[in-house]
């Protein structure tokens, strides 16, 4: 299991340099449409082959993936920040407080979290540069995706506030905010780390979803969810093994958060 | 010698029916929803209009063809002068599927229903042609009158949508004119039509049409489920396929797919001229701009377009009308030549100019705007990023918004709050009547500024008189010069900014003989009482 992990943490931090590195060896302008060139299949020229207005496949991925590996975790801290924010202190003041809390997460976990996202995209404004709606389209992600971390961090907190530890320092005269900070935040880092990592391939998923469905990343800007459209028809036809690409990487990336999760959750 | 000879009569004959294979069989398609209803009067939808087409009698077809009227249960027809009534001379010995005779009182039934408020037809509608009622006089049982409250164009032609249905049979629902009648509907599975035994048409040789036996018609949502079962040869048609699915079915049965050549959809773009919409006051002057209008269609690349989004399967759109409209299309138009240096030098004319490799307007604000159309249509989408990049060109910047449908229809015709969109017109009329809700400065569909008081510009009004000049007249030559004028005044002004005319592109199993898909719906069926099916044992695409 350790040279999982190991394999894990290698493919991790190789996909992450790679797309960070995407200025230094894409061969082309992930937007650069060779016209004359559409859905052509690898070459020297086009190791992947070309996406259906002629954009270099091998270019995409590399900015793709930076994409959906930069912005999935900043969502995923955004949520996990809102989490602790809700749950936690919900958790820790306990009575009312907690019971106020946990009735909107609840709330918000019955919401239909799809249908809520794209009513909150069709209110957007439209004239947004495709850098812009990356930055919402994962706000929207980190903003409404915090309710399930909430229910886990209020219970670890509310946990840790009966416990005899913090009950001594209480006893000992330590106020509200200070025993919060000293005591009850450094107790609940495992679980936050553990929500923190299991949001990421949740909202790197959430993208590629709304990506499938037209709604993600808008274009020419590429993500994992707006390639992976490309294998829509995929089934009915021949098998054209350099369009799975973005599959398989999202498949191995999210696999290796989740193996890597594995030990956090050990600690946790 | 005599088990001979009756071997060798029986392959004869056997061979007789295979030469001419048109003996019966079963033909197979998807509809691609649930049939809302099986009452003629009340089609709004595909499924149910493809039932009516196959299983409904009328007065009149238009060939999909030749695009002409041609007799059908009618004879022979005669409109008045004034053009407000028209007599229809009926067919003799004509029966419905159930025994029961046809006659003129059938007509009047039949027309009489439709025009019943109370019915809420959608086929009315295109009947209503002015205040007062419409009447129907039976001259005799062959013979009937129809007059209208007022003078309608084209008034043959409308008596295509109308199957004439039964006022005296037992089961008025199961009572049909036409080749098929319903005989099992399995909701969300099926819908099973039998040949009727008393359909009046014969071929040439004398024998009763149609040829086939049984018409099923599947329920299947999923094109890719349709394309499948096509290429395992579990349906025998596919009424209508998009280039890219195309392109891979001809690498593999060259021979089952057809390209009909330009259909009557087109894809068009056009920006926001709405006086209270929520935009910048400088944009919508921009957008009211003839120059910029024209700059940005002479900026676009179509043959790429055609290219790149369609394999080919697609023309460059010259104006309002596709090139399919045989009656209506205007020869003299061209499709605009992609013409980047001329598009800049139209925006110098409005005072627009290049800085660096940014266009700004004459107040110094840098030309950027969005485009919305709808996700999930993969062409939309694309052509939408190569206009981006041709406008990028000549230092335009241009945002594609996708939006679900809902959003997207709230905002061009509610709030339009958006700059501009992309999508496409699907017409199924050909007759400009029907478009008259579209063209018209005070019409909801008027989708740049729709509901004017009265027209905002001088080139409106001359649309809107024009049009409803072609729409009182009875002359066809009058009618069409009316509308060749239209098609230029949209042409030079660029309201809308057509983009293309999709082809028409269909696949019929090989299987299928007499098979000669048109552009106009239905393109591969609409001539079913023709068609017949070779009974294949192991067919596959």
């Amino acid at each position: 299991m350790r040279r999982v992990r190991q394999f894990a943490w290698l493919l991790l931090a190789l996909v992450t340099l790679a797309s960070l590195g995407a200025g230094l060896w894409a061969p082309a302008d992930y937007a650069m449409q060779f016209r004359e060139a559409p859905n052509f299949p690898p070459s020297h020229q086009h190791l992947l082959g070309t996406d259906e207005l002629g954009r270099d496949r091998f270019s995409r991925v590399l900015y793709g993936s930076r994409v959906s590996l930069l912005m999935a975790p900043a969502a995923a801290l955004l949520s996990t920040l809102l989490a602790t924010l809700v749950g936690g202190v919900a958790g820790y003041l306990g009575g009312w407080w907690e019971r106020a809390a946990m009735a909107a997460t609840d709330l918000f976990l019955s919401m239909p979290w799809l249908f809520l996202l794209l009513a909150v995209r069709a209110m957007l404004p439209l004239n947004v540069s495709p850098i812009t709606s990356i930055a919402v389209t994962f706000l929207l992600l980190g903003l409404l995706g915090w309710a399930a971390s909430a229910r886990v961090l209020c219970a670890g907190a509310r946990g840790l506030r009966d416990s005899d530890f913090v009950l001594q320092a209480r006893a000992c005269g330590l106020s509200g905010p200070r025993l919060l900070a000293i005591h009850v935040m450094p107790n609940l880092r495992p679980a936050l780390l553990a929500q923190f990592w299991i949001s990421i391939p949740v909202f790197i998923i959430s993208e590629a979803n709304l990506g499938i469905l037209g709604l993600g990343v808008s274009e020419p800007l590429p993500s994992w969810g707006g390639l992976l459209r490309e294998l829509e028809s995929f089934t009915s036809f021949g098998f054209e093994a350099w369009k799975l690409v973005p599959l398989v990487l999202l498949v191995l990336v999210v696999s290796s958060f989740q193996v890597i999760l594995s030990r956090d959750e050990v600690y946790a | 010698m005599r088990r001979g000879s009756l071997a060798l009569l029986l392959f004869f004959w056997l061979s007789l029916a295979a030469a001419f294979g048109q003996s019966g069989g079963e033909l197979r398609f998807y509809l691609h929803s649930e049939p809302k209803t099986f009452d003629p009067l009340l089609v709004a939808d595909d499924a149910s209009e493809t039932i009516r087409y196959l299983t409904g009698g009328v007065l009149v077809r238009v060939n999909r063809r030749t695009q002409q009227a041609e007799p059908e249960l009618a004879t022979s027809w005669t409109i008045s002068r004034d053009g407000r009534s028209i007599t229809f001379n009926l067919r003799e010995h004509t029966y419905y599927s159930d025994g029961t005779p046809f006659s003129a009182e059938d007509v009047a039934y039949t027309i009489q229903r439709l025009m019943d408020p109370a019915l809420h037809s959608p086929t009315a509608d295109s009947f209503r042609s002015g205040p007062g009622t419409l009447r129907t006089h039976v001259d005799s049982p062959t013979r009937i009158t129809i007059t209208f409250p007022a003078p309608v164009a084209g008034l043959d032609k409308l008596f295509d949508q109308v199957a004439v249905v039964s006022s005296r049979s037992a089961n008025k629902k199961r009572a049909v004119l036409g080749p098929f009648y319903v005989a099992d509907y399995k909701p969300g599975s099926y819908v099973l039509l039998r040949r009727n035994p008393n359909y009046w048409r014969r071929d040439a040789t004398g024998r009763p049409l149609p040829y086939l036996d049984t018409v099923r018609l599947g329920i299947q949502p999923n094109r890719d489920i349709e394309m499948m079962n096509f290429r395992r040869g579990q349906i025998d048609l596919i009424n209508w396929l998009d280039s890219e699915y195309f392109d891979r079915l001809a690498g593999l049965a060259p021979a089952v797919v057809h390209d009909a050549g330009p259909g009557l959809e087109s894809e068009q773009m056009w920006f926001n001229q709405v006086a209270n919409a929520p935009i910048p006051a400088y944009k919508r002057e921009w957008f009211r701009s003839t120059n910029f209008r024209r700059a940005v269609s002479e900026a676009i690349n179509r043959a790429d377009l055609v290219r790149v989004v369609y394999g080919g399967h697609a023309q460059p759109a010259a104006g309002p009308v596709s090139p399919a409209n045989k009656l209506w299309f205007n020869t003299k138009l061209r499709a605009p030549v992609y013409d980047p240096t001329g598009a800049l030098r139209l925006l110098q004319r409005d005072g627009f100019r290049l800085e660096g490799a940014s266009l700004r307007d004459r107040e110094g604000h840098a030309v950027e705007f969005s485009i919305v159309t709808n996700a999930g249509n993969k062409a939309r989408e694309r052509m939408a990023t190569m206009i981006q990049q041709d406008l990028g060109k000549i230092g335009i910047t241009m945002h594609v918004v996708t939006l679900d449908f809902a959003s997207l229809i709230e905002r061009i015709t509610e709030s339009y709050n958006y700059e501009g969109a992309l999508l496409g017109t699907a017409n199924t009329d050909l007759d400009p009547n029907a478009q008259m809700n579209l063209w018209l400065s005070s019409a909801e569909n008027h989708q740049w500024n729709p509901r004017q008081r009265s027209p905002e510009t001088a080139w409106e009004a001359d649309i809107d008189r024009l049009m409803k000049e072609q729409a009182s007249s009875l002359e066809p030559a009058k009618r069409k010069a009316c509308f060749d004028r239209v098609q230029e005044i949209v042409v030079e002004q660029q309201p809308f900014i057509y983009l293309v005319n999709k082809n028409v592109l269909s696949a019929v199993a090989s299987s299928v003989a007499n098979a000669s898909p048109v552009v106009l719906r239905p393109q591969t069926y609409w001539n079913i009482e023709t068609l017949s099916v070779r009974v294949q044992t192991a067919s596959k695409h």
